[in-house]
């Protein structure tokens, strides 16, 4: 079971509404993947129309909706949307996206920070995206994140995990759940991420531009459920403790 | 790094036609199987020898657009607010030495196309205004987009070009982004074409972007004219117009509109026609050297056309528009700027999209993004 703030989840795997052709096809493959967190981009949703069409679809009593502030460019912006989405969504969680270069989508990590400590503050659960930087990571779960959300690679490259190395270090090292996201494009990806010891994955290209939406949303689910497995058995299999049989100092013992 | 205009004056564009003629389809065959091409592979990918590769270059088109930008198309509508113009241009209905009536709408004739617009479902609202300073200069604007931001989710703007603190003000008040064509790279054939006006000053123009930029604007649209040139070389100075901006202004987004040149009333024939096959080309060839870019289709092109273009490259179109000041609510009272050849109602491109299995987005923006408010 994972907890980030007061919540429980039973799924590991994240998902996004970006991308889909249709919101039934959208609506069928986030039941398909079992996602009880599913990011909604502010800039998509009519905030001041109750019957939004997006929102509609994502009603359902299993899913909880992260709204993101994608579009942002500075703390100042992320803090009012939000504001807006707290207001709009009735939700204190926010997936805190501050991406300046709007090619690559990379997350800015000096206003990432800023904003973090701004919105702890005022009381929300900020799950930031960034860079994998290690130290990053380590600042942002001190001024108070709930979780961190490392890339794997540049939003929708679908290119796996290029940060692997740092990631690692980031798994290692914090204190709050790490929620792998962007740049997982096949299943292999999310299971790759899981077995490393990510708490959670989240996914959206991949599954939305899928030829079928459904079954890769049930491949993804099975792929982040087989990689938490291989996880958790394998941690006997990696540990750097003694064997207990050692052949190389065994002599010693008969001195 | 140097200024565009260094940049442009050194590729003269009889060294760019000659190294369009050059390319072998061995040198297409190469580009076409790279990972990521860059601005050299663009004018590979335009060049004659790379026509016979257009199904390649559709298929990769359409992949690389699909992975960067989903099964989603831009829905926007230009809202024409004077069709005033103190510039000869030869090829616009707007232009001063064409005897037309004039019209520059008022609050409440906005307001009944932002009623109008908005019954239609559109969210993303294009400005655009001739070039006539005392009638429509930098406060009415401010005004305007004052007026109708509480009610669209995104303003865009496509009118004279102006200062950078014009801009800033604009910006501040809401403004989004800012269109603004070369119409053409070649400084002698522009001057032919725009005889007379502020618009005659080539540098002015060009250096646009590069003040919008300063100002800090979220999203740039550039292109040119088709029609005007040898629509290669144009091509390709307009992609590397986008690659120096991307470098430059690395927080803008940009965007890429193919204009050909469409009948008017007065107006002439394009020197240069280019085939619907050329325009198809050049669309995935930006695709394939930029796949982040957006590109974007107007009603000028016909619904044929846009009904098999959409697969192939383009991220945003417009709908149901209409070129006249006052057009969406009354019809044809002025004169439009030029004809436009896709007459659906947005509803109906909208289902065509569904029926291409593609998600007709409305809202992809919000004022809030911005630090401004709705
Ligand atoms: S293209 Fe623009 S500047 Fe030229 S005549 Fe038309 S409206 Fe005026």
């Amino acid at each position: 079971m994972l907890t980030i703030a007061n919540k429980t989840f039973t799924s590991r795997l994240f998902t996004g509404t970006g991308k889909f052709p249709t919101y039934q096809s959208m609506q069928d493959s986030l039941e398909a993947s079992g996602s009880e967190l599913v990011t909604v981009a502010l800039r998509r949703v009519n905030v001041k129309d109750k019957d939004d069409d997006m929102l509609a679809h994502l009603s359902h009593p299993r899913i909880n909706l992260l709204p993101n502030t994608s579009g942002v460019r500075t703390a100042k912006e992320a803090v009012f949307a939000a504001q807006l989405a707290r207001e709009a969504l009735e939700t204190q969680w926010v997936k805190l996206e501050i991406h300046p270069d709007p090619k690559y989508l990379l997350p800015d990590p000096i206003e990432t920070l800023k904003a973090t400590e701004e919105l702890v503050k005022e009381g929300f659960v900020v799950l930031p995206y960034v860079h994998a930087d290690p130290v990053l990571c380590k600042r942002l779960e001190e001024a108070g994140a709930a979780a961190v959300m490392p890339l794997g690679s540049p939003i929708g490259s679908n290119n796996g995990l290029k940060t692997l190395d740092f990631l690692k270090i980031i798994i290692e090292q914090s204190n709050v759940p790490v929620v792998i996201d962007a740049g997982l494009g096949v299943p292999s990806h999310a299971a790759q991420a899981m077995e490393i010891g990510a708490d959670a994955v989240l996914v959206n290209t991949a599954i939305a531009v899928a030829q079928n939406p459904v079954e890769m949303a049930k491949a993804f689910k099975m792929a982040v459920e087989a990689g938490r497995m291989a996880y958790a058995c394998g941690k006997g299999a990696i540990s750097t403790q003694a064997n207990p049989s050692s052949p190389l100092t065994e002599f010693l013992s008969y001195e | 790094m140097s200024e565009f205009k260094d940049l442009l004056s050194q590729y003269p564009p009889e060294k760019v036609h000659q190294a369009l003629t050059n390319v072998t389809a061995t040198r297409v065959e190469q580009t076409l199987a790279k990972k990521e091409r860059d601005l050299e592979d663009f004018l590979v990918m335009i060049s004659p020898a790379a026509a016979p590769y257009l199904e390649v270059m559709a298929q990769k088109s359409r992949q690389l657009t699909l992975q960067r930008f989903g099964n989603n198309m831009q829905l926007f509508a230009p809202l024409y607010l004077s069709n005033e113009c103190q510039n000869i241009c030869t090829y616009c209905g707007f232009s001063l030495d064409n005897k037309i009536p004039r019209k520059t709408l008022s609050d409440k004739e906005i307001m009944k196309e932002v009623e109008v617009l908005k019954g239609m479902g559109f969210e993303h609202i294009l400005l655009v205004t001739g070039e006539a300073n005392r009638t429509v200069g930098v406060d009415y604007l401010a005004h305007a987009i004052q007026l109708i931001k509480p009610h669209f989710a995104n303003v865009s703007m496509e009118v004279q070009p102006l200062d950078q603190d014009e801009y800033e003000r604009l910006i501040s008040s809401g403004l989004h982004s800012v269109l603004v064509y070369q119409e053409t790279y070649y400084r002698e054939t522009y001057k032919i074409h725009h005889p007379k006006g502020k618009k005659s000053n080539f540098d002015y123009r060009l250096e646009t972007p590069d003040r919008l930029g300063r100002a800090g604007i979220h999203k740039i649209g550039i292109g040119s004219l088709i029609g005007l040139e040898d629509w290669r070389v144009d091509s390709f100075y307009t992609a590397m117009h986008l690659r120096y901006l991307e470098k430059k202004y690395w927080q803008t987004k940009y965007a890429i509109s193919f204009p050909r040149l469409r009948p008017f009333s007065g107006g002439q024939e394009p020197k240069v026609a280019m085939s619907d096959r050329e325009l198809v080309q050049l669309i995935c060839a930006y695709r394939l050297m930029d796949p982040d870019v957006e590109l974007s289709l107007s009603t000028r092109e016909t619904e044929h056309f846009r009904n098999h273009v959409i697969k192939l490259g383009i991220t945003s179109m417009s709908a149901g528009s209409k070129t006249n000041p006052g057009g969406y609510a009354a019809g044809k009272e002025s004169l439009e700027q030029f004809e436009i050849s896709d007459e659906r109602s947005p509803r109906k491109v909208a289902d065509l999209l569904e029926r291409n299995g593609y998600q007709p987005v409305w809202k992809d923006w919000d004022p809030i993004l911005q630090g401004t408010f709705g």
